[in-house]
């Protein structure tokens, strides 16, 4: 791996110690630990109150930590002001401020700096051209599409130079094109400028295309970190493999009728293949079927629980109703933390 | 609903009855500011004269309660401003218990009869032997002007992206430079809207002055004095313009600088 995270003499961008966030009885972070190296591309997964927009808050410093140390590019900033955090942020809404054109946005964090028209201007006009948006600059907010307004948002941020990025649900509010392309963009973005970003999302399709390294929230702390595909391919908990990319948890019963050991384990819907009834020991009926586009997602009643079996394009499919054999991939049956 | 069947046309008369019955007497106080007749409003006028505009200009005894009246107004507002647009961002960034209360005590001021606010502001200058002053009437206004001035903020803030407070503090703003740079222009039309209207409630308030001005007349109280005299009675009618012009023009202007908002809500005091 290119992020010697665990390496002692590198000052991590920024890395919690047993950081909690408690609002009253409600414990929206609970003792995270957690590590992100400089110039990486870090994402922060999970639903809605896991805890995850809590820990970006608790970065830019509009939270304050209940408990534990945050220490960005080695220095102990849980009581630092947003305002003094070399620490930038791209909003959910853009919050992009509606009264003034895109180059005053753009040029605002270098305004409040006191630096003068023309300089800041300029640089603003540089940094919109890295984005993409050069003859915008007169244009006010109100007048730009989704996807501009996400551009300006983010050239915002970036003409401060901060030492970490934080993207708030950066694409939430895009449509599905729009969203799959500035994926590409941010990521290469990110590549260009070396800076570290951390972004965080719901969306495990996001996390996983663009990330270097994802953190799965739950509950207020993390149920596993690791690079996409060890999170992918080797979920931890039930959660987790439920959560990223909804494989199949097995309960031991189940485990032990597809042929692995008695213990709760994780299952990918495409490392399932339909066979005939005759052709597999492992049997059952197919109870529903939902097509994806990419393939159909089957699902198969055995006699201990169902299953979910994902169909690629182009293979024959069966019909609700039919008995089906199952034949799983070597190792595809993942074994899972006890919980 | 919308029907494009006529309304009957008693509810045509009805409706058109009542706008006169509303506006003509308004007419009629500029028709008497132009009377030949002085003592008794006689109508038709028997005859249509100017003097009185000059002879107003040259009363000695209007000039001093016009000038306590916009200085009251224009002081009431000011504080009306200050407090409450703070009281505003108060309320709309705040979540505690009892908020929606607060929220009530705070708008009270203007639902409360001006008779019951003259009377408890009057009893409460005794009990801490304040002497009437413009002090006490300014003190009496500002009750109901910082309503005017929270309403209308507080409607602003609630409709403005709670984050670009954040993004400014974010991109390194302090607190007064975020005020200056991004909450002030946002909210500033609501507050010039605010401010007119409160002026033009302070300018013409009678009821709470009455309790709480002492020996001192404001230009609507000097206008009740004067009606109940017996001579030159159109001079009343052409301070009455004055102080219809004063009220209703910025009126007028908060209407059209809040359209299509909900700000003005409350301006009925």
């Amino acid at each position: 791996m290119a992020f010697a995270t665990d390496t002692p003499h590198m000052t991590p961008a920024v890395e919690f110690q047993s950081v909690s966030r408690h609002f009253g009885a409600v414990r929206a972070v609970d003792g995270v630990n957690l590590t992100v190296a400089e110039g990486e591309f870090f994402a922060m997964l999970g639903p809605s109150g896991s805890g995850k927009t809590t820990c970006l808050r608790l970065i830019s410093g509009f939270e304050k930590p209940t408990a534990g140390v945050i220490r960005i590019f080695g220095q102990d900033s849980g009581n630092t002001p947003p305002n003094r955090r070399n620490v930038n942020t791209v909003f959910q809404d853009y919050a992009l401020f509606p009264h003034m054109n895109v180059r005053d946005n753009v040029a605002y964090g270098l305004m409040v700096k006191g630096i003068d028209r023309r300089t800041r201007h300029a640089k603003a006009e540089e940094i919109l051209a890295v984005v993409k948006l050069d003859d915008y600059g007169d244009r006010k907010p109100g007048q730009l599409s989704g996807g501009q307004r996400q551009r300006v948002a983010l050239a915002r941020a970036l003409v401060n130079e901060p030492q970490v990025l934080l993207l708030d649900e950066p694409l939430g509010a895009l449509d599905l094109k729009l969203r799959e392309a500035m994926q590409d963009e941010l990521k290469s973005l990110q590549q260009r400028l070396g800076i570290t970003f951390i972004f965080v999302t719901h969306d495990q399709g996001e996390a996983l295309s663009m990330a270097d390294r994802v953190a799965v929230f739950a509950d207020g702390k993390i149920a596993q970190i690791g690079t996409p595909s060890e999170v992918y391919t080797r979920p931890r908990t039930r959660f987790v493999a439920d959560f990223v990319g909804s494989s199949n948890v097995v309960a031991p019963a189940m485990a032990k009728a597809l042929g692995g050991p008695e213990a709760w384990a994780s299952l990918r819907p495409e490392s399932i293949r339909l066979l005939p009834w005759s052709k597999s020991e492992i049997r059952g009926s197919v109870t529903a079927m939902r097509y994806l586009g990419s393939g159909t997602r089957v699902a198969v009643t055995l006699p201990v629980g169902e299953i979910s079996v994902l169909v690629p394009a182009g293979l024959p499919l069966p019909n609700i109703g039919d008995s089906v054999g199952l034949m799983l991939a070597p190792n595809a049956l993942h074994p899972l933390d006890g919980a | 609903m919308h029907s494009d069947a006529r309304p009957p046309l008693t509810l045509t008369l009805a409706a058109i009855g009542a706008l006169l019955f509303l506006h003509l007497p308004i007419l009629l106080i500029f028709l008497y500011a132009f009377t030949t007749e002085e003592r008794t409003y006689q109508f038709p006028p028997p005859g249509l004269t100017t003097e009185w505009f000059a002879v107003a200009w040259n009363r000695a005894d209007i000039w001093p309660p016009l000038y306590l009246s916009l200085r009251v107004a224009a002081v009431s507002t000011a504080l009306a401003l200050i407090l409450g647009t703070l009281c505003a961002a108060a309320m709309a960034k705040a979540r505690f218990f009892g908020r929606d209360q607060i929220s009530l005590l705070i708008i009270l001021p203007i639902a409360l009869p001006g008779i019951i606010t003259g009377m408890s502001l009057r009893s409460a200058y005794a009990i801490m032997d304040i002497p009437f002053s413009t002090f006490t009437i300014i003190l009496g206004h500002a009750t109901f002007c910082i309503v005017i001035v929270f309403n209308n903020a507080v409607a602003r803030f609630r409709r403005l992206s709670g984050s670009i407070v954040e993004a400014s503090m974010d991109l390194g703003a302090n607190g007064f430079q975020t005020f200056r740079h991004v909450l002030l222009p946002n909210l500033g039309s609501a507050l010039l809207a605010g401010g007119m209207l409160a002026f033009a409630l302070s300018f013409d308030e009678v009821i709470v002055t009455t309790f709480t001005a002492g020996q001192q007349s404001t230009l609507p109280i000097w206008m009740l004095n004067e009606l109940v005299r017996p001579r030159q009675r159109p001079v009343t009618n052409v301070v009455a313009i004055v102080v219809f012009v004063t009220t209703f023009i910025p009126i007028l202007l908060a209407y059209y600088l809040t359209r299509g908002g909900s700000e003005t809500a409350g301006g009925g005091k």
